[in-house]
């Protein structure tokens, strides 16, 4: 479904991947996982075209995305859930799902879908009306990805969905985005927080410095040695 | 008593007056995030557009609006398609500041150059009749443009509010990166906006020209006093520069009268610095001047 061959990206004249080759199957839940600075942002980023590959291609769905924009890229039905939530703030949580669904093909069905998307997220129909602004980061975190869901998206990618959130909330966005792999959307997700994110993918990479050093099955890499020390601190 | 009224109604359609040359300039800031310098220079050309074409074709002026606005939206659709943009991923946004200055500088030349020094005056068509409403006199033209003012107002209010494209609009200026994750081509959203902003200037020319002489200079007549109406409304806020407008149109009317007609700026610009240092977001801006609030 989506395949990325041998990208280099980064920012202005620093490159920060090198060569990132992975791929992602209907269906599937992939995981990227790595330190902080490691690129995961970046290559989340690359695929949703805010940044341009300086070299390497991007392939979904057999079409060339390499060279699109952002707003082309939802399009063609790549959502993504950016880290720190990115709501709109000034608005009502309802007008941040509309928005989600602004995509052409989400656009007509917003109103449904956004009665599914409520059913998965009962605290988020209780605060409809709010400003996002005012909401708690959990809840926050909740909207983001309503919101993401909004779009009917055919690839759904999560950056950092856990970050800077109470355990007990982390529990919580962990089982969503279960029930989300469950109900058969495509998805790939960026994490520090390895454990609940191998738990939850079926397959996984391992990004260091900019490059996959590591690509296996999740459970595999649970019990791989140097994902164990250098990421589960066992 | 009855003087205090006129005076006070004075500086009301004074304040409308205010209001309709300001509001393209706040929406274009509140959005785009880009001071436009040359939106006194849009509004000249409105006006010799409207003389133009009310001379030319003989027509009432305000029927003139039909052509003005969407030209002046081409206009600023066009400044920001081939001079903002490009220099929006500039280093340093001051760039785009000199670059509207630099606009400004060259429409008032061509002006110059096209029209000459002098005053070209759209016929006033009837509008300088006066209306008694009870003890006051408003001329028919002032009232026009106080009515317009805030139907402008509440026009865009409805449209940021209840449409698909005005929500795009408030999202990609609450969070232009997030904007572009729902699939919202910002650089469009960004030409619609800066063409609505001048078309809004536009409409302001046609109603302004028959009342006011236009020459190459009328937009920097206006601009100053835009500018301190969108300071004082918080940068940004649509309906914020209206009522700035009303409260510097209520100043200068209010001061030229009971201190004297040589010391209304000096009140006006006064009265203003004093605002800023109380409240330096202005009188209904709120902290963050990021956002639009209509």
């Amino acid at each position: 479904m989506l395949e990325l061959e041998a990208v280099d990206a980064g920012y202005g004249a620093t490159t920060i991947l090198h060569g990132v080759s992975l791929n992602v199957q209907a269906g599937e839940a992939v995981t990227i996982i790595g330190g902080n600075g490691a690129g995961k942002t970046t290559t989340l980023r690359t695929i949703a075209g805010l940044i341009r590959p300086t070299s390497g291609s991007i392939r979904f769905e057999g079409q060339d995305i390499t060279r699109l924009e952002a707003h082309e890229v939802v399009e063609l039905g790549i959502t993504l859930i950016p880290e720190g939530r990115q709501l709109f703030p000034d608005m009502t949580v309802r007008e941040n799902l509309l928005m989600g669904a602004f995509r052409r093909k989400a656009r007509e069905q917003a109103e449904a879908t956004l009665k599914e998307v409520l059913q998965l997220f009962p605290r988020v129909a209780e605060r409809l009306d709010q400003i996002a602004g005012s909401l708690s980061g959990g809840e926050q975190q909740m909207v983001a990805i309503a919101r993401g869901l909004m779009a009917r998206p055919r690839l759904l990618m999560f950056d950092e969905p856990s970050l800077g959130l109470a355990p007990i909330i982390v529990e919580q966005v962990f089982s969503v985005i279960d029930r989300i792999v469950e109900t058969g959307v495509t998805v790939l997700i960026v994490e520090q927080n390895v454990h609940h994110t191998l738990k939850a993918a079926d397959r996984g990479y391992v990004l260091e410095n900019g490059r996959i050093v590591l690509a296996d099955a999740a459970e595999a890499l649970l019990d791989n040695d140097h994902v164990r020390q250098a990421y589960l601190g066992i | 008593m009855d003087t205090f009224l006129q005076v006070l109604t004075n500086g009301l359609m004074l304040g409308g007056l205010f209001a309709i040359v300001s509001i393209g300039l706040t929406l274009i800031f509140g959005i785009v995030k880009v001071i436009n310098f040359a939106h006194g220079e849009y509004l000249m050309v409105g006006m010799y557009l409207t003389f133009l074409l009310a001379t030319g074709l003989h027509v009432h002026p305000y029927l003139t609006v039909a052509a003005v606005a969407p030209l002046l939206f081409v206009l600023g659709a066009l400044t920001q398609r081939f001079l903002i943009q490009p220099l929006m991923s500039a280093r340093d946004e001051h760039v785009q500041i000199f670059a509207t200055v630099g606009l400004s500088t060259a429409l008032m030349n061509l002006a110059l150059l096209v029209f000459g020094a002098d005053i070209a005056s759209t016929p006033s068509s009837g509008l300088r009749t006066s209306l008694h409403l009870g003890p006051v006199r408003i001329l028919l033209g002032q009232a026009v443009i106080f009515v317009v003012s805030i139907a402008l107002v509440a026009a865009l209010h409805w449209y940021l509010q209840r449409t698909q494209t005005g929500r795009a609009i408030r999202a990609v200026a609450q969070n232009r990166d997030a904007a572009q994750l729902m699939g919202i081509n910002v650089n469009w959203i960004y030409i619609l906006t800066f063409g609505i902003g001048a078309a809004c200037v536009g409409l302001a020319a046609s109603l302004v020209a028959p009342l006011y002489p236009t020459q190459p200079t009328s937009g920097t007549y206006f601009v100053l006093i835009a500018f301190v109406v969108v300071v004082l409304g918080g940068l940004g806020s649509i309906g914020g520069a209206f009522l700035g407008a009303m409260v510097i149109g209520l100043i200068d009317s209010l001061s030229g009268f009971y201190i004297g007609s040589d010391l209304r700026e000096v009140a006006v610009f006064g009265v203003f610095l004093l605002i800023l240092i109380l409240r330096p977001s202005g009188l209904f801006g709120r902290k963050n001047l990021a956002h639009v609030s209509p």
